[in-house]
């Protein structure tokens, strides 16, 4: 067996190592700075001053990120920030599922431009829709409050959700939900017990996307709220004059929530049952 | 259970120019077996959906059991349905597929659990019934489609080509299962092919659709025997009827150029003659046909054989050897022979 080419083994493996490679490297491109955050977050403000400085977590304290949380405004934001983010949540929820589900299994006048629509939302800089609606939000007495922040993240999220979810209600099939209805459910009844729960990797995927982009998003939170800032906006408006420990307190204060809440939506995003939905 | 009476059934499918259903009648009686039978698009598929209340007829009506469910949601039909693609559930384990009918219908728990081990025994799904879908093979997944179907106590049972997603062999070992169930079960059950096979052993009466209609309906071997017209001589069996020109004349009938006394009902003229494949015999003496295939199925010899123009199969007994280019000499049996209109190609009646 000595006149076997091996060639395009070792060039199989060679790929599968490269692949590996890349892996990391991305993994890396990703954690280094997490990591140096986290690290520089938990550091004695002495420590960060020194040089070379120290990559290793060797003097920990909590006194810098302890000073970050007690600061004036900075819980207040960070509950801000959850109830924003989990408002917007659910609002583009409610609204963008039925919207996905019309869109995925009803043929109708205009469909297709109302999805180019969707998109031309986005097209809009925040900047431009935030001025008139904080005037709107003026005249509507909620100015300065979560529900402007919400009903503008809502909207932001909204064509995400939409096409999203849609695309996960088209690969649900008609017949499972034929089979709900003949064996006795209502159109309502056959969403609820058959075509929700199969959509639900869907439905996780675009929550997380709407949270993320609400916790992140700093612009229109800043121009629609003065004393009722969220997270990133009071970061902003605060931390520019702070001290470079604080800013990376802010940095992990900003990243942690929005990983764990990721961390947790995963398990729902692609496996189920055992499955991969088609 | 209960008949099913339907009345004139016209459906045009939106954005489309011909009828799917082009005023259909049928009665089916209680407790029977009815098989659509088609090529796809004949409307099988439609009519069925019309009676599960999954499409909405232009008109016309439906009743079941004496109701007028001709527009009623499928919900309040009171009948079960098993789909071509299996369509079971895959977010629930395969207990709760089959009681998913039983629990929607507020059944209590204990009833709920007794009917879905009878089903699952009934269909050999005892080990898998905390499963999800996924973890089970194409077949089993059937079952647990028929099972959750057929612990409804439904009125009506409607079935949409369930065995064809079946690998061969399956489907034959389940095909006879299916019969015992039903039969056992007693439910008026409308069942949709295009198989010609399950319709000739399935159903107590099988009605031969196409482009919308009904062109034959009857006891499948009636339908097999006597065919209505050409189309489902050529539809129905396996291989298909053979059709040959033919000739009358002088009370004598000319089929390939051999002569016989002509049967007195037949008028003078061209017609065609429709011989299945099994009725054709092997001798010294009659037609004479060119072979040019010799397919050997086991139970029978399959020819392909040619007369003239005309392309004739011919069914001979497995020890019968030939080759292609051979001559044989083909025998008609008389008491089989079929004859049709030329122009309209429908049965000439006795």
């Amino acid at each position: 067996m000595t006149d076997v080419d091996r060639t395009p083994l070792r060039r199989h493996r060679r790929n599968r190592i490269l692949i590996q490679v890349a892996c990391l490297a991305i993994t890396a491109f990703v954690a280094v700075p997490l990591y140096l955050v986290t690290v520089a977050a938990f550091a004695t403000r002495a420590s960060l001053d020194r040089f070379p400085l120290s990559l290793l977590p060797t003097d920990l304290s909590t006194e810098t990120i302890g000073r970050f949380l007690a600061s004036t405004g900075i819980l207040a934001s960070l509950g801000n920030s959850l109830i924003v983010g989990f408002g917007a949540l659910v609002l583009s929820t409610i609204v963008g599922v039925p919207a996905a589900y019309a869109l995925a299994r009803f043929a109708f006048r205009g469909k297709d431009s109302y999805q180019l629509f969707l998109l031309f939302t986005r097209a809009l800089p925040i900047v431009v829709l935030s001025v008139p609606l904080a005037q709107l939000f003026l005249t509507a007495g909620i100015y300065d409050t979560t529900y402007a922040v919400i009903l503008l993240h809502a909207a932001l999220a909204l064509p995400t959700t939409i096409l999203i979810t849609a695309s996960v209600f088209v690969s649900v099939p008609v017949d499972v939900e034929e089979a709900a209805r003949v064996f006795g459910c209502t159109p309502a009844q056959a969403f609820r017990h058959v075509v929700a729960p199969m959509a639900l990797p869907g439905i996780a995927a675009a929550s997380i996307f709407t949270f993320v982009l609400s916790w992140n998003e700093v612009l229109g939170a800043s121009i629609l709220t003065l004393n009722r800032r969220t997270l990133p906006a009071q970061v902003l408006t605060s931390l520019n004059e702070s001290p470079l420990a604080f800013r990376f307190a802010g940095g992990f204060a900003l990243v942690v929530p929005a990983l764990l809440f990721i961390a947790v939506m995963r398990r729902w995003l692609t496996n189920m049952w055992g499955t991969t939905i088609r | 259970m209960a008949e099913i009476s339907i009345e004139g059934l016209v459906k045009t499918y939106p954005g489309g120019t011909e009828r799917a259903t082009d005023d259909v009648s049928l009665d089916i009686a209680d407790g029977e077996f009815m098989v659509l039978l088609g090529p796809s698009g004949c409307g099988k598929t439609t009519l069925l959906r019309m009676l599960a209340g999954l499409e909405l007829p232009d008109a016309g009506k439906i009743t079941i059991g004496g109701r007028d469910v001709t527009y009623q949601p499928p919900q309040d039909r009171n009948l079960s349905m098993v789909f071509q693609s299996y369509a079971v559930f895959p977010h629930r384990t395969v207990r709760d597929n089959i009681g998913f009918g039983l629990v929607m219908r507020k059944t209590p728990a204990k009833a709920v659990a007794e009917k879905v081990d009878w089903a699952a025994e009934l269909l050999e799904l005892g080990p898998y019934l905390d499963r999800y879908p996924a973890k089970l093979s194409g077949g089993q997944r059937q079952r647990v489609a028929v099972a959750r179907a057929i612990v409804m106590d439904a009125d009506v049972l409607l079935m949409d080509e369930p065995l064809s997603n079946l690998d061969a062999l399956l489907r034959l070992s389940f095909r006879a299962d299916l019969k015992k169930i039903v039969q056992d079960l007693g439910t008026t059950t409308v069942y949709v092919t295009h198989d010609q096979g399950e319709a000739l052993s399935l159903g107590d009466r099988v009605a031969v659709m196409r482009s919308g209609r009904i062109v034959q309906l009857g006891d499948p071997l009636a339908v097999y025997d006597h065919p209505a017209d050409r189309f489902v001589g050529g539809f129905l069996g396996s291989p298909p009827m053979n059709f040959l020109p033919a000739t009358v004349a002088d009370g004598q009938l000319a089929v390939a150029g051999h002569r016989r006394a002509a049967p007195a009902h037949l008028p003078d003229g061209d017609l065609l003659v429709g011989i299945r494949a099994e009725h054709i015999g092997i001798g010294t003496d009659g037609i004479e046909a060119l072979v040019e295939v010799v397919e050997p199925t086991g139970a029978a010899v399959l020819l392909t054989t040619r007369v003239d123009t005309e392309v004739l199969k011919v069914s001979a007994p497995p020890t019968f050897r030939a080759r292609p280019g051979d001559t044989v000499r083909l025998d008609l049996a008389p008491d089989a022979l079929r004859y049709y209109d030329a122009e309209t190609q429908l049965a000439l009646e006795q």
